[in-house]
C-alpha cells in the first residue's frame, strides 16, 4: 500500500497530512488578501461601512454559521469514526455534512436573491456598493469552496470511506471552508 | 557507429569515444526509461519534469530576451524610431512580465530544484509526483495564455499592472495577462508545496536538517514564500479582473476605493517574490563556491540560516516600493529601516562564500567563473538597493534607471548568472556529456563583460535623471543608450551560444564520470546520467555536508580533481 517515493506508510500518512496543512496555508494567504481589501476599505470609510453592513441580513448569516458548524462537527465525528474502523458510520456522516454544506449553498442563495430584490445586491455607486462588491466576492469565493468542499465529502463518502487519511485531509479541508466562513461572518456581518 | 560492448566504460579522453552514441550509464538512465511522447508528457519522474520545465523555461527566456532586444535597439537613438509609444510600452511589459513570472520564479526551482532535491536528499522522487506534473502543465497553460495576449496586441501597463491605469484606463489584454499570472501562480504554489513536504518527509536516513546541501536550504525558503505571498497576488490579480469586468471598484477611487490599496497587495507579494527569483540562486552559488574550493562552506548554519532569515524579513519590505506614492512617512521610516535589514543575511553570505574560497584548491572551471561573477554582480546590485532604501536618495532617483540598473544587476547579473551556472555545473549529472570547458570559461567572461557593458551606464542614465519606461530621451543621453545596447548584442549572443555547446555535447561531448568535478553531495554518487529510480538502494548518510578532506596530499589531488 505504500506509493513510489515512500518507504513506509507512516511516512506517506505523514507526508499527505502535511501537504494538505501547508495547501491550507495557501487558502488562508488566499482570502487574507480579501482580508486586506476589507480592513483598507473600513480604514478609509468606516461609517459608512458599518451603515452597509447593517444593511445585511444577520440572521440569515448567523443560521447560516448554525449550518457549517454543525457540518463541521459531523466531519469531526467522521474522523473519529474511521480511526474507529467504523467505516459505515464514516459514510453516513460525510453525507450528512455534505447535505449541510448543500443547505448552507441553498440558504446563500435564498439570501443573494432577497438582497437583489431588496436592491440591496448592486446599489448603484458610493461605498455601499463598494461594501456590496466584496460582500458578494468574498462571500463568492467562499462559496465556491464549499462546493468544492462538499463534492470532496460526498465523493470520499461514496468510494473511499476505508481510506483513513483520505478521510482526515478532506475533513481538514471542510473545517478550513468552515472557519473562514466563521471570520468573514463577523468582518461582514458584525461591523458595528 | 562503432560496436560497443555494454559493459566497456567509455573513457572521456580516448577520441574514439567521441559522439559515442550512447553510453552504458545513459542506456540505463532515466532519459531512456521510455522511448514515447507519452512517457514524457505522462511521467511522474522529477527528472523528466524537470527537463520539461527546462525548455519551457528557456523557450520563455528566449522570447522574454527578444522583446528586451526591442527595447535596446529602439533605445539606440533619442527619438523613438523603430517602435511607437503605444509599442515600446508593450514591449517592456511583455518583457516583464515574461521574465519574471515565466522565467525568473520557475528558472532554478522547477529545473535545478526539481532535479536536485531529491537526489541531494536520498529519496527517490519528490513528495507528490503527479502533482508536480499537474505543475509543469499549469505552468504550459500559463504560457500559453500569455503566448496569446502576445499574438492579440499585448498590455502596456508595465509588469506591476499598477491600478488606476491597469483597470481604468489601459487597452489591450490586461484580463488575459493577468489571468496568465493568476494560472502560473497555482504552479508555483504547487511546487512550493511538494519542495516542502519532500524536505521534511522524504530525507533518506542519516540526512539530519543540520547535513542538508545549501541548496536545499535555499530552496526550502524559496518554498516558504512560494506558498505563502503567491495567494495575495492571485487574489489581487482577480481583483484586477473583476474591476475591468463587473465594474467593480476596490481600486476606484470614484467608487471610494483605493489604488494605493493595490500597490500595497501587489508588493506584498512582488517583493518576496524578489527573493523567490534570487535565493535559488544564493543556493546554486553555495554549492558552485565550495565545489570549485574544495572545501566545507564556511559557516554552514549561519549560511542555511540566512536564506530563511531572507524570507521572513522580506514579507516586511514591500513598502520600499512606494516612498513617493504618499504614504505615511512613519511608514516609510520603517520600510526604509527593514529594507536594510534584509541587506544583512545576503551580506552574510557573501562574506561566508569569500571566506569558503580563501586558502581553496580553487578549480577556476566554467562553474567556479558563474559562481564568481554572480558574487561581484550580486554585491553591486545589493549596494546599489541600500542606496535606493535611503527615503531621500529614493526619491531622487526613484523610477529612473538606476532603478532598473538596480534590479537587473541582481536579476539578471544575479539569478541568470547562477543558472547558467547551474546548467553548466549539472549539466553533466544530467545528461552524462561533458561540453568544451574553454567555451563555458569564455563564456562565463562574456556574460560578465556584456552584462556590465549593459547595465552599468544604467546607473549613470539613472543618476542623471533619465525615467524608466521612456523611449524618447534628450540627446546627450545618447552615448550612454549606445553603449548599453552594444552591451545587450554580447549579451545577446553569450546568452545563445552555450546552448550551441551543450546541445553539441548531447552528441558529441565525452561521456561524464560519475563526479566530475570531484564534489561531495549525493547526486555525485550515482551514475550521471541517474537511473531512474535514482538510488539503486537507499543511502545513508554517515557525514556532514560537503565533506572534503581538510588537507589534501599530493597524490589525492590527482585523484580527487577531475580524471
Amino acid at each position: 500500500m505504500v506509493d513510489q517515493p515512500y518507504s513506509t506508510a507512516p511516512q506517506q500518512r505523514e507526508a499527505a497530512t502535511m501537504g494538505m496543512f501547508v495547501f491550507l496555508g495557501t487558502e488562508i494567504m488566499l482570502f487574507g488578501g480579501m482580508f486586506a481589501v476589507a480592513l483598507g476599505l473600513r480604514l478609509t470609510h468606516p461609517r459608512e461601512f458599518v451603515d452597509a453592513s447593517l444593511q445585511l441580513h444577520v440572521w440569515i448569516g448567523a443560521i447560516n454559521t448554525a449550518v457549517l458548524l454543525t457540518s463541521s462537527a459531523a466531519v469531526a465525528l467522521a474522523v473519529h469514526a474511521v480511526r474507529a474502523h467504523q467505516y459505515r458510520a464514516t459514510s453516513v456522516l460525510f453525507v450528512i455534512a455534505a447535505l449541510l454544506g448543500v443547505v448552507f449553498l441553498g440558504i446563500k442563495a435564498f439570501e443573494y436573491a432577497t438582497e437583489y430584490r431588496e436592491g440591496l445586491l448592486l446599489p448603484p455607486v458610493g461605498v455601499q456598493r463598494l461594501f456590496m462588491d466584496l460582500y458578494l466576492l468574498s462571500t463568492g469565493l467562499h462559496a465556491l469552496h464549499v462546493i468544492v468542499g462538499a463534492g470532496l465529502l460526498a465523493g470520499v463518502a461514496a468510494f473511499a470511506p476505508r481510506r483513513a487519511t483520505l478521510v482526515e485531509n478532506t475533513g481538514l479541508f471542510w473545517h478550513l471552508v468552515d472557519s473562514i466562513w466563521v471570520f468573514l461572518y463577523p468582518v461582514l456581518y458584525l461591523a458595528r | 557507429m562503432t560496436d560497443v560492448p555494454a559493459n566497456r566504460r567509455a573513457n572521456p579522453h580516448d577520441i574514439r569515444d567521441r559522439g559515442l552514441s550512447e553510453t552504458p550509464e545513459q542506456r540505463t538512465s532515466y532519459l531512456r526509461a521510455g522511448h514515447t511522447l507519452r512517457s514524457w508528457f505522462l511521467t511522474t519522474d522529477h527528472k523528466r519534469i524537470a527537463l520539461l520545465y527546462l525548455v519551457a523555461v528557456t523557450f520563455f527566456f528566449f522570447v522574454g530576451g527578444i522583446a528586451a532586444a526591442l527595447i535596446r535597439i529602439d533605445l539606440l537613438t533619442p527619438e523613438g524610431d523603430l517602435l511607437s509609444n503605444e509599442g515600446y510600452n508593450r514591449a517592456f511589459t511583455l518583457h516583464g512580465v515574461i521574465m519574471v513570472w515565466f522565467f525568473l520564479i520557475p528558472s532554478i526551482p522547477n529545473t535545478f530544484g526539481n532535479f536536485l532535491i531529491p537526489l541531494m536528499i536520498g529519496a527517490k522522487d519528490l513528495a507528490f509526483p503527479r502533482l508536480n506534473l499537474l505543475s509543469w502543465y499549469i505552468y504550459v497553460i500559463g504560457g500559453l495564455c500569455t503566448l496569446f495576449v502576445l499574438v492579440a496586441g499585448g498590455v502596456d501597463t508595465g509588469w506591476t499592472f499598477y491600478t488606476p491605469l491597469s483597470s481604468m484606463f489601459a487597452h489591450g489584454q490586461v484580463v488575459m495577462a493577468a489571468t496568465a499570472v493568476f494560472i502560473v501562480g497555482f504552479s508555483s504554489i504547487l511546487t512550493g508545496l511538494n519542495f516542502i513536504v519532500t524536505i521534511h518527509k522524504l530525507r533518506c536516513p542519516g540526512m539530519t536538517w543540520g547535513r542538508l546541501p545549501l541548496f536545499v536550504w535555499s530552496h526550502y525558503a524559496t518554498s516558504l514564500i512560494l506558498v505563502l505571498a503567491t495567494p495575495v497576488l492571485s487574489i489581487t490579480l482577480a481583483l484586477i479582473a473583476a474591476e475591468r469586468l463587473f465594474g467593480l471598484g476596490v481600486f476606484d477611487p470614484k467608487l471610494g476605493g483605493d489604488p494605493l490599496l493595490y500597490q500595497h497587495l501587489f508588493w506584498f507579494y512582488s517583493h518576496p517574490a524578489v527573493y523567490i527569483m534570487v535565493l535559488p540562486g544564493l543556493g546554486v552559488v553555495s554549492e558552485l563556491v565550495t565545489a570549485a574550493a574544495r572545501k566545507r562552506v564556511f559557516g554552514y548554519w549561519f549560511v542555511a540560516g540566512s536564506s530563511l532569515a531572507i524570507a521572513a524579513v522580506g514579507f516586511l519590505v514591500w513598502g520600499h516600493h512606494m516612498f513617493v506614492a504618499g504614504q505615511s512617512m512613519y511608514a516609510g521610516a520603517v520600510f526604509s529601516f527593514l529594507s536594510l535589514v534584509v541587506a544583512v543575511p545576503s551580506a552574510v553570505k557573501v562574506y561566508n562564500w569569500t571566506a569558503t574560497l580563501y586558502k581553496g584548491q580553487i578549480a577556476i572551471d566554467p562553474p567556479f567563473l558563474f559562481a564568481a561573477s554572480f558574487i561581484g554582480l550580486f554585491v553591486f546590485g545589493g549596494l546599489t538597493g541600500l542606496v535606493l532604501a535611503m527615503l531621500a536618495v529614493d526619491t531622487h532617483v526613484h523610477d529612473t534607471y538606476f532603478v532598473v540598473a538596480h534590479f537587473h544587476y541582481i536579476m539578471v547579473g544575479g539569478t541568470v548568472s547562477a543558472y547558467f551556472g547551474a546548467l553548466h555545473f549539472w549539466w553533466p549529472k544530467m545528461f552524462g556529456r561533458t561540453y568544451p570547458m574553454v567555451w563555458g570559461r569564455i563564456m562565463a567572461l562574456l556574460i560578465y563583460l556584456g552584462f556590465n557593458l549593459t547595465f552599468f551606464p544604467q546607473f549613470i542614465l539613472g543618476y542623471l535623471g533619465m525615467p524608466r519606461r521612456y523611449h524618447v530621451y534628450p540627446p546627450e543621453w545618447q552615448v550612454w543608450n549606445v553603449l548599453s545596447s552594444t552591451g545587450a548584442s554580447i549579451l545577446g549572443v553569450a546568452y545563445v551560444l552555450p546552448f550551441v555547446y551543450l546541445l553539441w555535447s548531447l552528441r558529441y561531448g565525452p561521456p561524464a564520470p560519475a563526479n566530475p568535478w570531484g564534489a561531495a553531495g549525493l547526486e555525485w554518487t550515482v551514475p550521471s546520467p541517474p537511473p531512474k529510480e535514482n538510488f539503486a538502494e537507499t543511502p545513508v548518510v554517515d557525514c556532514p555536508a560537503y565533506d572534503y578532506p581538510l588537507e589534501m596530499e599530493e597524490g589525492e589531488m590527482k585523484e580527487g580533481a577531475r580524471g
